[in-house]
């Protein structure tokens, strides 16, 4: 047992020993210990460097608020997490932990010569510097700023463990188990109603543990404090998380919790997750958070060693730790004395209590005295003397002007409290400036939620207790024994003989922040708050200024001359402490990242070997390549076999939606920009779909099944948008009508079968329908049944060849397919991908929405004027469509463009201009929105956006690439068997 | 006092006692040539090039809470020019040439860091979308090049571009002239040369109405602090300008919504570059303080609480570490919201208004940031003319009107 | 993430369900369109009030019944106020309702 280590003091059980390195140097803690108690317990305070000068640090905190005594906790591959507190870090047996941001060593860091100079770096010196020669800035400076950068290590591998992730209700939600949370719990259990108690540390009971010192209705608090754990354990609709951080509080009672699972076991199981978020929507939220310690601001106030009394408090009575042998206590604060006199009490000596006030109460200066405690009075430190440990400190007295120095090897201090309103202000509740406490305490709530204890101004455990009570609807109050907790002063600034460019007194430990640095932001203009914050980075480290904010603040009011609430507050930001990434993230990584839809022939394609493209949520087969086969030889290969004999391809994915009404034939009227009610019942047309603004906006064959229900389709990635545009007309301007829209995209399987063969394939698999081209022409659809299974079969075709498009029930596609492959084998039937589809449409002229149009173009720009109905009143974008610049001249058309040279395949997405050899910026005409290489035409195709291109036919345009420029000529879109004979094959 | 190393060492050996105020907090005079509403970089830098281009000095930027505190202190900093349009890649790529001497010419550490912003591309639409860019920069004189999945992982180490991802990587366009600045900074660089310049910079003031003569044209601006008399007035008030332009009685093709944005905690150098990617919806830097810097899109409603809501945040994450799985053990350090102003076409307005001698620079939606001297440049020229200048001329109101929209986000379109 | 109150379903849902679809009761003009300037036009195109208060506005519940309904909500504190069904004008319930531009009487859009 270390001689740091307190015997029968803490919740720890010194019974059970853990083995952890540090640095690469053994040490050996305690069952319930963190890495900051164990290495206290071992005499090391020396744990971290800080951020801009690099100076040694030690714990200042003994929780989350932490700023200095960071570390790496290394797992293995992947599981390095870096930044840690190791005050709140668990140590298990096996750990290796390590310090970071030094070089080479902790003792021993290079990087500290910027505290050499640290008078040439004060706040916001790189606005003033690093600009001459302007060349140096992003050869040397900016790669220079940008290397110190940084805290922990950098990740190298992915970080191999799971994380959970949940949604939860409660009516009551309890934010802190100190005592007020505890007597809120406690009081809400009684309710019956879903009650949950949320607390960062590994066990509730906050200063019920950190300073157990006192009694409650009768009983020692630790007894008192084992009896409520019990009840809440016992009752069953109280749910109590340890380990647990509210991270953020959301609109609406909506708090994100997160909870750690396996950081402090030694062996977790495989696959357990790390942590867990849990999302919870609380019909009330009772925060009691608590409150956090303010450091003083003086010279030397940085050096391990010196740390919040609070926090000497709690290593002593949590971990049963001392933090050191001689320790000197400086205060503005009633409340350090208490921690004086637990450290006293557990023979610690304690050479000497500062106080800055001249008046000390009655009872503290008795129990000082008691035991015998020297007490100076009306004094401050003014220096304090050792680099990696504090050895001594300088007492002076402002009055006398009298010196002198005490030893010690450790220094607690006390500016006093500041109420935790992180989440209290997440929830955008209001808050109030505490002149008497000199800290912000709540004021109107904006979402059901009150504060409770500390964090609400209320100090001491029996004001926590009746306050926790009280916020869950109680009216009890507690019987509490214990010790005033007293009052302090605020001093924005500690007298002290030194030149003050001689001090180092610190503000913001992490980010090297010091009371000069705020002055000079106030000196130079920086008056706000914000400003301050953001010219000397105070508060903007990872521990989000719980330690500095206040102290910050004070000295800013003070050097601006103002009431500290006209200087105003930053805001809290969630998330409370830093949270993991992949916690955050839940399930939704990997093939979870987003949903992914594939049709029910996809398996047959996967099969196949075929080669995928993401169309927005969809996965679609792009290409079927053959041993051997790149994408371009494959697509060569299924456009032969297509057009000359028959092709298969899934068209599954299409959108479907059915449009059902007597009203429903008026609807298609008022939302496609082409007429419908002459489609006769059976007959199928294309459909011009335009937005508000007269823009396309989607296209797809739309069937008429029956006078009142039309087989809509869309683009792939259109159908959503395109049911959410129809609903959104149907029931908000269209109200009138009596229409039904019903999404069917995955209620239908779609197989296109094309080419000159596709008729006699399916004839024998046909039944009820007459298939002849007499009684079912181009652009039909009948119902029937095909391989004795209900079906909508289209004649269409969106390659030019006999085309049919097979619905059915989408359970029977693979079926059905594989059927009609097996039957095809003689006509060679050949499956195709998106990649062919595009081939096949564009030799024909077909657009696609989305690439051959984007957002700006409008029907008649895309040669579809046939498309628009000159005779309808109304059909949304129809106004639209006459603006002026919608009819001007010069706007950009739809044209079919041939390289001269018919070795070339333009690139899509190349520009196009009249004069080659003009100088940059050039005047571009428009780009290539479609190239492929067609084998029906034996030469390379393109379409193509042309600023007035229906007037250049013929012409020569253009395309200047890199190296080379291309020749092309304007033709029409229609590459392909203009006349459309091919349909009729019989 | 000019600012350089040999003043900061100066300055030091005084104890850094002698540096005066960058930028006085004025109380307002009773009347200025041009009232400046709104004090974020934008507002700030119009002030200081109408005094410093066109010799108008008697000029007050107004700005109801601390200057730089609305978007300009609440973006992830991101400055590009690769847009498609003629129009947007005038605009931008003139803001980009202004970065690139602003820190001399302030005299002012604006950080301005080329580090090259890599837009990733995951589909064949990406694909075709961005070469379309890419030809389009490249004919405009804008840099923008094309990287293959193997180019992209050799300038940005980090990036996965394993096949096997939900959304592999199939290139990406890279604008190496692009990158970050500091952008608190560039506020506080233009404020501080705006005041030396002569420009008022009055903080904690309210706009409370627009006054008009019954004419027509403005006469000044109601204020907390009383009227204030103006010849001229720019609105340049981000998410609030719908309702500084009610007050002329002008309603504007706007909508407000939150922006959300996060930063993890600063880690040793890893991502070189600024990396964005539009079919997962996230991009990513990393701050000189080694912060990774992560943005996203707006909430999906109109607000003005600069608060969002968790799950913006969460499908950030994951959609970067979608593509950089590396991050996921990071822990996000702090969130944060702002107010976009945003229009239908998400270009900018940016010109005159039907009230005579009023301005209006708004619309930025979330890309605001790296338009900041261009934007500002542009309208101090139309207010010094009372007429746009050619690069900002097509940015006008009555494009809506017309039809004659420059639609950036229309034209990279949707998948099909 | 808000909870919001379908008028439809009659109860508060995660905002996650829904959908927002922008400014309510504005008029979408059919009969006079044609005889509109460009300039009016856009005005039922573009223009909004992006109300800094109580602001009328469409939601959709479209992980839910698929209704799409109105609402009053201050973006400044983000409460919804109240939600009502479309083709009714907003409940008068509330006294920060009277100063509701949408108490016009429109024509289509509800």
């Amino acid at each position: 047992m270390s001689a740091f280590r307190k015997p029968g003091r803490g919740a720890v059980n010194t019974a059970v020993s853990v083995n952890f390195t540090f640095d690469g140097k053994k040490y050996t803690g305690v069952k319930g210990d963190t890495l900051a108690s164990a290495l206290i317990a071992n005499g090391v305070h020396l744990m971290g460097r800080s951020f801009k000068y690099h100076r040694p640090r030690g714990p200042v905190g003994a929780g989350s608020e932490e700023p200095n005594a960071l570390v790496v906790v290394d797992r293995g591959t992947g599981r390095e997490s870096v930044n840690l507190r190791a005050t709140s870090v668990e140590i298990f047996d096996g750990m290796v932990a390590r310090s970071q941001n030094s070089f080479p060593n902790l003792k021993f860091d290079i990087g500290a010569f910027n505290n050499t100079f640290s008078l040439f770096f004060p706040a916001g010196f790189y606005n003033k510097t690093f600009m001459w020669p302007k060349s140096f800035w992003d050869k040397v400076y900016e790669p220079f700023i940008r290397n110190m950068a940084g805290l922990g290590p950098a990740p190298t591998a992915v970080d191999p463990d799971s994380y959970a992730s949940s949604y939860g209700h409660c009516e009551v939600l309890i934010v802190g188990g100190g005592p007020a949370g505890i007597a809120a719990a406690l009081q809400a259990a009684k309710s019956g109603e879903r009650v949950i108690l949320v607390d960062e540390r590994v066990k509730i009971g906050g200063s019920l543990i950190d300073a157990p010192n006192c009694e409650i209705d009768g009983k020692p608090a630790a007894d008192w404090l084992a009896a409520a754990v019990k009840t809440l354990g016992k009752a069953a609709n109280v749910t109590v998380m340890n380990r647990t951080t509210a991270i953020g509080y959301y609109h609406d009672n909506f708090v994100a919790l997160n909870q750690r699972l396996t950081d402090h076991i030694a062996n977790p199981k495989d696959g357990a997750p790390r942590e867990e978020t849990h999302r919870i929507r609380a019909g009330k939220v009772i925060l009691a958070q608590g409150a956090i310690e303010r450091p003083l601001v003086f010279n030397g106030n940085d050096v391990p060693g010196v740390m919040l009394a609070g926090a000497g408090q709690t290593f002593l009575n949590r971990y049963g730790v001392a933090v050191g042998h001689e320790v000197a206590v400086f205060t503005s604060h009633d409340s350090a004395y208490q921690a004086a006199f637990d450290l006293a009490d557990a023979n610690i000596r304690i050479p000497v209590i500062i106080d800055v006030r001249d008046d000390i109460r009655a009872d503290l200066r008795a129990e000082a005295e008691r035991r015998g405690i020297d007490i100076a009075a009306g004094q401050v430190v003014s220096k304090t003397s050792g680099k990696l440990r504090i050895t001594g400190l300088e007492i002076y007295d402002p009055q006398s002007g009298a010196k002198r120095t005490v030893k010690c090897d450790a220094l607690l201090m006390s500016g006093g409290w500041t109420p935790s309103l992180h989440l209290w202000s997440h929830s955008k509740g209001g808050i109030k400036w505490d002149a008497d406490m000199a800290a912000y305490v709540p004021d109107v709530a904006n979402e059901n939620a009150v504060c409770a204890g500390a964090c609400n101004g209320d100090f001491g455990i029996a004001a926590a207790l009746t306050g926790g009570n009280k916020a869950a609807g109680g009216r009890k109050s507690y019987s509490v024994t214990e010790r005033d907790f007293g009052t302090g002063v605020t001093l924005d600034s500690l007298p002290n003989y030194i030149k003050d460019t001689k001090q180092k007194a610190f503000v913001d430990f992490q980010n090297d922040v010091t009371e000069k640095d705020i002055k000079l932001a106030v000196r130079e203009g920086f008056k706000s708050i914000e400003h301050v914050k953001r010219y000397t980075t105070n508060g903007m480290a990872t521990d989000q200024g719980k330690t500095s904010n206040l102290n910050a603040l004070q000295i800013a009011s003070k050097a601006v001359d103002k009431p500290v609430e006209k200087v105003g507050l930053t805001t809290f930001r969630p998330p409370y402490t830093p949270t993991t990434f992949a916690a955050l993230i839940g399930h939704c990584e990997g093939k979870l990242f987003d949903v992914k839809r594939v049709t029910p022939i996809d398996p047959w394609a996967r099969e196949r070997g075929a080669v995928y493209e993401p169309v927005g949520n969809w996965m679609r087969a792009r290409y079927f390549p053959q041993e051997g086969e790149d994408m371009h030889a494959a697509v060569r290969r299924e456009c032969v076999a297509t057009r000359e004999s028959l092709g298969i391809f899934d068209a599954s994915t299409l959108g479907k939606i059915e449009v059902v009404g007597p009203d429903a034939a008026k609807f298609m009227n008022l939302i496609y920009s082409n007429p419908w009610s002459s489609l006769k019942v059976g007959g199928c047309r294309y459909g011009l779909m335009l937005n508000e603004a007269g823009f396309i906006y989607d296209d797809g064959v739309v069937g008429r099944m029956a006078e009142d229900r039309f087989h809509v389709t869309t683009t792939t990635g259109g159908a959503p948008r395109v049911f959410r545009h129809m609903e959104d007309y149907l029931q908000t301007e269209f109200t009138d009508l009596d229409v039904w829209l019903t999404s069917a995209t995955e209620q239908w399987s779609v197989i296109a079968l094309n080419g000159p063969n596709a008729r006699k394939l399916i004839e024998p698999f046909v039944d009820g329908i007459d298939l002849s081209p007499e009684s079912f022409g181009h652009m039909q659809v009948r119902t029937g049944k095909i391989c004795g299974v209900e079906t909508r079969l289209f004649r269409v075709s969106f390659s030019g060849e006999l085309g049919f498009e097979i619905n059915v029930p989408s359970h029977f596609g693979r079926a059905v397919w594989e059927t009609l492959f097996e039957a095809g084998q003689p006509y060679d039937i050949t499956p195709y991908g998106t990649e062919t589809m595009h081939v096949l449409r564009a030799e024909k002229g077909f657009i696609i929405v989305g690439q051959d149009t984007d957002g700006t173009v409008t029907p008649h720009d895309a040669g579809l004027s046939w498309a628009v109905s000159k005779k309808k009143k109304d059909f949304v974008g129809r106004r639209s469509l006459k603006r002026s610049d919608l009819v001007a001249q010069g706007r950009k058309q739809l044209v079919g463009l041939l390289p001269e040279d018919d070795s070339v395949l333009l690139e899509e997405g190349a520009q196009i201009v009249a004069d080659p050899n003009q100088a940059l910026p050039m005047t571009m005409l428009g780009h290539v929105t479609s190239s492929y290489y067609s084998d029906a035409l034996g030469r390379p195709i393109a379409m193509a956006l042309v600023a007035d291109g229906f007037n250049l036919n013929d012409q020569t345009l253009y395309v200047p690439m890199p190296g080379k420029t291309h020749a092309v000529k304007v033709t029409g879109t229609a590459f392909y068997d203009p006349k459309g004979e091919r349909l009729n094959v019989v | 006092m000019k600012f350089s190393a040999a003043s900061l060492f100066a300055n030091a050996l005084s104890g850094h006692k002698k540096w005066p105020e960058q930028f006085p907090n004025k109380e307002p005079k009773s009347r200025y040539d041009v009232v400046i509403v709104g004090a974020g970089g934008h507002g700030l830098g119009a002030a200081y090039y109408l005094a410093k281009k066109h010799g108008i000095t008697n000029v007050a930027v107004i700005e109801k809470g601390w200057l730089g505190g609305g978007n300009t202190g609440r973006n992830t900093t991101i400055i590009r020019s690769n847009y498609l349009f003629d129009e947007s890649a005038a605009l931008y790529d003139h803001a980009v040439d202004l970065w690139d001497g602003l820190s001399q010419e302030l005299n002012y550490n604006i950080m301005f860091s080329k580090r090259g912003v890599l837009m990733l591309a995951h589909n064949v639409h990406d694909v075709q979308s961005f070469t379309r860019h890419v030809h389009a920069n490249r004919l405009n004189g804008v840099d923008n090049k094309w990287l293959t999945p193997e180019e992209c992982k050799d300038f940005c180490p980090p990036l996965d571009i394993s096949q096997n991802r939900r959304y592999p990587v199939m290139g990406g366009a890279l604008q190496m002239r692009a990158g970050t600045a500091r952008h608190d900074s560039v506020a506080w660089g233009y404020a501080r040369a705006a005041s030396k310049l002569g420009v008022d910079i009055i903080q904690n003031c309210a706009v409370t109405g627009i006054r008009r003569a019954p004419s027509g044209e403005v006469t000044g601006v109601e204020t907390q602090k009383g009227f204030i008399g103006a010849g001229k007035i720019g609105v340049s008030a981000a998410g609030n300008t719908s309702v500084i332009m009610e007050m002329a009685g002008i309603r504007m093709p706007l909508e407000s919504f939150p922006l959300q944005a996060l930063v993890s905690e600063p880690i040793k150098p890893v991502f070189p570059c600024v990396v964005m990617s539009n079919a997962v919806h996230a991009y990513i830097s990393q701050s000189d303080k080694g912060e990774l810097v992560l943005g996203a899109g707006t909430d999906q409603y109109t607000s003005y609480s600069q608060r969002g809501a968790l799950h913006i945040s969460e499908h950030n994450i994951s959609a970067i570490c979608e593509i950089f799985p590396i991050f996921r053990r990071q822990r996000m350090l702090r969130s944060w919201g702002g107010v976009v102003d945003v229009t239908h076409d998400r270009s900018p307005i940016l010109g005159k208004t039907p009230v005579p001698g009023l301005y209006v620079n708004c619309g930025w939606g979330t890309g605001g940031f790296k338009a900041t001297p261009g934007a500002a440049d542009m309208l101090a020229h139309t207010i010094a003319h009372d007429s746009p200048h050619r690069i900002n001329a097509p940015y006008t109101l009555q494009r809506f009107a017309t039809g004659r929209l420059i639609d950036e986000a229309a034209a990279a379109a949707v998948e099909h | 993430m808000m909870l919001i109150h379908c008028p439809y379903c009659e109860e508060k849902r995660p905002e996650i369900e829904f959908a927002y679809a922008g400014e309510a009761h504005i008029h979408r003009p059919v009969k006079d369109a044609d005889d509109m300037t460009d300039e009016e036009w856009s005005h039922f195109m573009f223009l909004r009030d992006n109300k800094r208060g109580d602001h009328a506005e469409r939601w959709w519940h479209a992980n839910g019944c698929n209704m799409f309904f109105n609402a009053v909500r201050n973006t400044v504190t983000d409460k919804f106020l109240v939600t009502y069904k479309m083709g009714e004008l907003p409940p008068k319930a509330s006294a920060s309702n009277a100063k509701l531009p949408a108490a016009k009487k429109t024509g289509g859009a509800k």
